[in-house]
């Protein structure tokens, strides 16, 4: 299987990632090289095996309900690009 | 009887179900330890781990968890000993980690319901598909500069419960009545307060229309974020007459986002927002399954308070009170707390009645709540017993509760201060009906003439000149004695 | 001992305590070697000297009243991946700008808790995404080994390259590395020192800037393996901030180097056996099983199915994850942001001017594997594969103690000889890639020389949560190596 450009900015799109066209080209085909590599996933007989999510070796755990962080503004806003007083700031968006 | 809106082509039924998204009451945020308080400096209520720094990981809060499971057995609702956190992905100004964390495919709880109550007083049960927890986004602000948004992340993080309906709804009325029920219901058990003005409670509205009897439903559309229940029911109602004219006109309704726009009254297409969306859910490797005991569980419910319905019942068979007046102090269970505390060791009647009138009444003109009543439970119940015990009438004693709610003095205290004490004493109740006969001769003539009606006026003379505080029914004995002399 | 620069961890350690070297010597003689020397290798991206004499300063008056931890004065280099507080962590990638985290990693924290000096931030792949070192905002890290026959740059393995070559060439005692699928060990190989990958959940992660939070795992690299014992020792233990650290107690591991390796069961999974690996390589693996047999373990073959499936399951499953780990690098909160008229726009503008290349392709793929229709097919089946990796060495370890293994299919290769194809440049990780797969611990230890003078390494996997038989096979694989080589550029060699 072969991405496509459409494809390749559509991904990139939802990834935010800004493309130059000569970027979709090549990054298309790195792209389409390394997922035909991996559809030999297919091959494997997956019946019945459950997907693993963590490899299972710590215990569930539960935080206690206490305030125990926040109240540092200065630390959250410490490397902020552009700020307004006690604010992060982006450009405007329309609602 | 069936909502019905009656478009060009005959009469529509519509279908709506609700996603209800309700702040959790906590002291802490569902994943970091910062305040889950509303309000507070902009970015205070903040964490490193709120403001996705690199590194940070997030560790779930157990009374969240808790809060879920009880709302869960609130909506009678099957309880998944098993779930899992995913991520969503998207990218907006306020998700500072690029993802909410959130519950797809394995929800905390099931399959519920939620019984609520009409104003022709049948009842219908609506369905809760399912319920899940997940994490609040942040604030922009867009009014403070004219070309930058303002971002303030206090509510990023804040656990949510996200409490989505069966497409059970028929009308404008039911969504209203199953958000009033469902808010009762969290307020009761305390894991939300229900507020929709700070936005701790609002609600997507999923809303379709089809002619009756058809099986399946038609496409949906879905209006985000509306904030009152007036709004909701006010959506439903001009979103489904939109739906019925494009229908109409040959249409096809898509299926899209809409915003609702309470002051022209319209819903709004969102969809420039909608086809950029593909969320990638997948379950967040920072975080294990969540795995809880039913043990757990069971210590939660044997802990749960005496949820709205049951206590409806208890009140009725408890005090004898009508399923009417049952279902307006059950409103809250501070009114109800209140009304038992009155209930118990005075006239459970009576207080049923004061309650509903007077009281009530006078919390609205002083525009105070339960909570901060000018009047206390054992306050009132210190006046109804008065009346009970014929120290002073029921007019008297409205007199009274103006008093007490005025100077914070109690019932007796100002009987005593203003003499109110009824007057028992046949021979004083005699002597001042002898005055008024001997004054009224002429309408003593006539009413020994036949003319019955005038004895209210003798008994209104014979108060009057008691300044009121004659025990009515030895008026009413000594006057029927005398007149028939 | 000959010099300063011929102190191995532990060695240095002991000099310490018994004051025949003060911390501040020892550190002061480190920055002038980075100084001397990490113009041409490009290990560190941060250095910090001055922060390191006043931390040496301090050791050695801890030193003085005969107190301090086991890292006492010992000059260390911290993987730029690993945020430290109040000095900038870049993670070599240019969309963290300058940032300075406002909080230290519990890792790190471990080690300064332990009396560690931190000579600077430490060159790595941009996000750890590479096996080259070729792959950073701050340019390549070079080898400071060089074949016989040639002086061309070869490149110190990756993603942990910049930690790989300042321990071989003696700018720092010891350093923290990051494994996801094999960036400690291949890197180590390829520089001819220790490094293992402790089993997931054994280090936090918190504070350590994320690439697939699955498979991320911290561990030490040394010179051998009992430096890394000892720094494992300290850097390892329970955190709650991270709800995938696992709260078991944390042993002596500098202690399993003298257990040796009698009676143990040694595994040899024949799938390893893959077509194409060079033969010096497969030499080098028969000599490995030599000497263990020799030093009183059993050769046994293994069989573990699934193994040509780990890459492919590798890069789907971490590379879904780094998709939406990097999505917080956005321009807003921290890091490079690059103007635009629209929050979309300044988005996009951002993360193309602050990612490179093989980032963008790794994020790229990442979004893919996740997007809607595509989920099923790609990311849930990798991760039931990944199901059957961790079944094949749980299978394995019934029968087997550790299992042996080569750590890389090839000696470290020259700057300019990396692959075009991505694929290619992927294969690398074939061995490593694995254990990192089913969350079991793993380390490599040199074990020779490839024929063009270039170090090669050996890779011992073993259960959860059993490091220490780890060591105890791995020291039995250094004691009969006797791996004593020396880079072409190392501290000790005057220019």
């Amino acid at each position: 299987m072969s991405l496509d450009a459409k494809t390749v900015t559509r991904i990139a799109r939802l990834a935010r990632i800004g493309l130059q066209p000569e970027e979709v080209e090549t990054l298309g085909q790195d792209m389409s090289s390394i997922i035909n590599w991996v559809e030999q996933l297919k091959e494997v007989d997956v019946t019945g095996v459950d997907p693993m999510i963590g490899t299972g070796l710590a215990k569930p755990r539960l935080r206690e309900d206490r305030v125990t962080d926040g109240n540092c503004r200065d630390k959250v806003l410490s490397n902020a690009p552009e700020r307004e007083g006690p604010f992060y700031t982006v450009p405007k968006v329309v609602e | 009887m069936s909502y019905r809106i009656t478009g060009s082509t005959g009469e529509w039924e519509i279908v709506v179900g609700l996603e209800v998204h309700a702040q959790v009451v906590s002291e802490a945020k569902l994943f970091s330890g910062a305040s889950a308080e509303y309000g507070g400096e902009p970015n205070t209520h903040v964490s490193l781990v709120d403001a996705g720094f690199p590194g940070m990981l997030p560790v779930l809060n157990q009374e969240c968890v808790a809060q879920a499971v009880r709302t869960g057995l609130g909506l009678e609702a099957e309880i998944n000993l098993f779930s899992r956190f995913d991520r969503k992905n998207y990218f907006y100004a306020d998700l500072p980690t690029g993802y909410q964390i959130s519950q797809f495919a394995h929800p905390i709880i099931g399959k519920g319901k939620v019984l609520v109550d009409l104003a022709d007083g049948s009842t219908r049960e609506i369905g809760v598909t399912r319920l899940h927890l997940e994490q609040d986004a942040g604030k922009s602000i867009h009014d403070q500069d004219p070309t930058r948004s303002f971002i303030d992340l206090n509510r990023a993080g804040v656990a949510l419960m996200e409490i989505v309906s069966e497409p059970d709804i028929r009308s404008p009325e039911e969504a209203g009545a199953y958000l009033r029920k469902l808010r009762q219901i969290l307020r009761y058990i305390g894991t939300c307060d229900g507020n929709m003005e700070e936005g701790s409670m609002r609600a997507d509205v999923n809303v379709s229309v089809r002619k009756p009897g058809e099986t399946e439903y038609r496409t949906r559309c879905e209006i985000k974020n509306v904030n009152s229940i007036r709004f909701v029911m006010m959506a439903i109602e001009v979103e489904a007459q939109r739906q019925i004219e494009v229908w109409e006109a040959g249409g096809t309704v898509d299926q899209e986002t809409r915003l609702f726009d309470h002051v022209r009254g319209e819903t709004r297409s969102l969809r420039s927002k909608e086809d950029a969306h593909d969320y990638r859910y997948f379950p967040d490797p920072d975080l294990l399954p969540l795995v809880i005991e039913q043990s757990w569980v069971d210590e939660l419910k044997a802990a749960l308070p005496e949820l709205p319905e049951a206590k409806r019942l208890r009140l009725e068979q408890e005090y004898g009170v009508s399923r009417y007046e049952s279902s307006v102090l059950c409103v809250e269970q501070a009114i109800a707390d209140f009304y038992e505390t009155v209930a118990r060791g005075a006239d459970a009647r009576l207080a049923a009645n004061w309650m509903l009138g007077d009281f009530f009444a006078a919390l609205n003109r002083t525009g105070r709540s339960i909570e901060d009543s000018p009047v206390s439970a054992e306050g009132l119940r210190e006046l109804l017993g008065l009346i009970s015990d014929s120290t002073i009438n029921g007019k008297i004693a409205k007199e009274v509760l103006e008093d007490m709610v005025e100077t914070g003095d109690s019932a007796s205290a100002i009987v005593e201060r203003k003499g109110l004490r009824q007057v028992t004493d046949t021979g004083a109740i005699e002597s001042a009906i002898r005055e008024i006969l001997a004054a009224n001769n002429d309408k003593v003539e006539e009413y020994r003439g036949g003319k019955d009606k005038l004895f209210g006026f003798f008994v209104g003379q014979t108060m009057k000149a008691m300044k009121g505080k004659g025990n009515p029914a030895l008026v009413n004995e000594t006057l029927k004695k005398l007149l028939s002399e | 001992m000959s010099g300063i620069h011929d102190f191995t961890l532990a060695s240095a350690r002991d000099a310490l305590k018994a004051r025949k070297i003060s911390a501040v010597e020892l550190t002061n003689a480190h920055i002038d070697a980075i100084e001397r020397l990490d113009g041409q290798l490009n290990s560190f991206i941060t250095r910090t000297p001055d922060q390191a004499r006043e931390a040496a300063k301090a050791a050695d008056e801890t030193l003085a009243k005969g107190e301090g931890g086991s890292l006492c004065g010992i000059p260390l280099g911290i993987k730029d991946l690993f945020c430290t507080n109040g000095v900038r962590t870049t993670a070599a990638s240019k969309i963290l700008g300058n940032f300075v985290p406002p909080y230290e990693s519990t890792v790190t924290a471990n080690l300064l808790r332990d009396g560690a000096v931190f000579l600077g931030k430490l060159n790595l792949d941009e996000f750890a995404m590479g096996s080259a070192n070729l792959t950073s905002a701050f340019g390549p890290v070079e080898n400071p080994w060089k074949r016989k026959d040639s002086d061309a740059k070869l490149v110190p393995g990756g993603s942990s390259g910049g930690s790989a070559a300042a321990v071989a060439a003696g700018l720092v005692l010891g350093a923290t590395g990051t494994d996801t699928g094999g960036s400690i060990r291949q890197p180590a190989a390829f520089t001819g020192i220790a490094g293992i990958k402790p089993t997931y959940g054994r280090c936090s992660r918190f504070g350590t800037i994320a690439f697939a939070s699955s498979l991320d795992q911290a561990g030490p690299m040394a010179r051998n393996l009992q430096d890394c014992a000892i720094l494992l020792e300290s850097m390892a233990g329970f955190d709650p901030r991270d709800s995938t650290s696992v709260d078991t107690p944390i042993p002596h591991y500098e202690s399993a180097l003298k257990r040796g390796v009698k009676g143990l069961r040694v595994g040899i999974p024949k799938e390893y056996h893959v077509e194409g690996i060079p033969a010096e390589i497969e030499a080098l693996w028969q000599q490995g099983m030599a000497w263990l047999r020799d030093a009183g373990a059993e050769i046994v073959e293994v069989s573990l199915p699934h193994t040509k499936y780990g890459l492919p399951t590798y890069y789907i499953a971490a590379l879904a994850e780094a998709s939406s780990n990097l999505a917080r690098y956005d321009g807003v909160r921290f890091g490079e942001r690059v103007g635009a008229p629209t929050l979309d726009g300044l988005y996009e503008a951002s993360r193309a001017a602050g990612f490179g290349e093989e980032v963008k392709r790794r994020i790229l793929i990442g979004t893919h594997v996740l997007s809607s229709g595509y989920y099923d097919a790609y990311y849930l089946r990798a991760q039931k594969v990944r199901t059957l990796i961790q079944q094949d060495f749980l299978k394995a370890f019934e029968n087997v103690d550790v299992l042996l293994t080569p750590t890389a299919p090839s000696g470290a290769f020259a700057q300019d000889e990396k692959p075009t194809d991505p694929v290619q440049m992927y294969l690398n990780d074939i061995f490593t890639v694995p254990a990192s797969m089913a969350g079991v611990p793993a380390l490599s230890v040199p074990a020779g020389l490839d024929a063009r003078g270039v170090p090669l390494g050996l890779q011992l996997i073993g259960r959860f949560f059993d490091e220490e038989t780890l060591i105890a096979a791995g020291h039995a694989i250094e004691q009969a190596a006797a791996f004593h080589h020396r880079p072409t550029i190392h501290a000790g060699v005057s220019a």
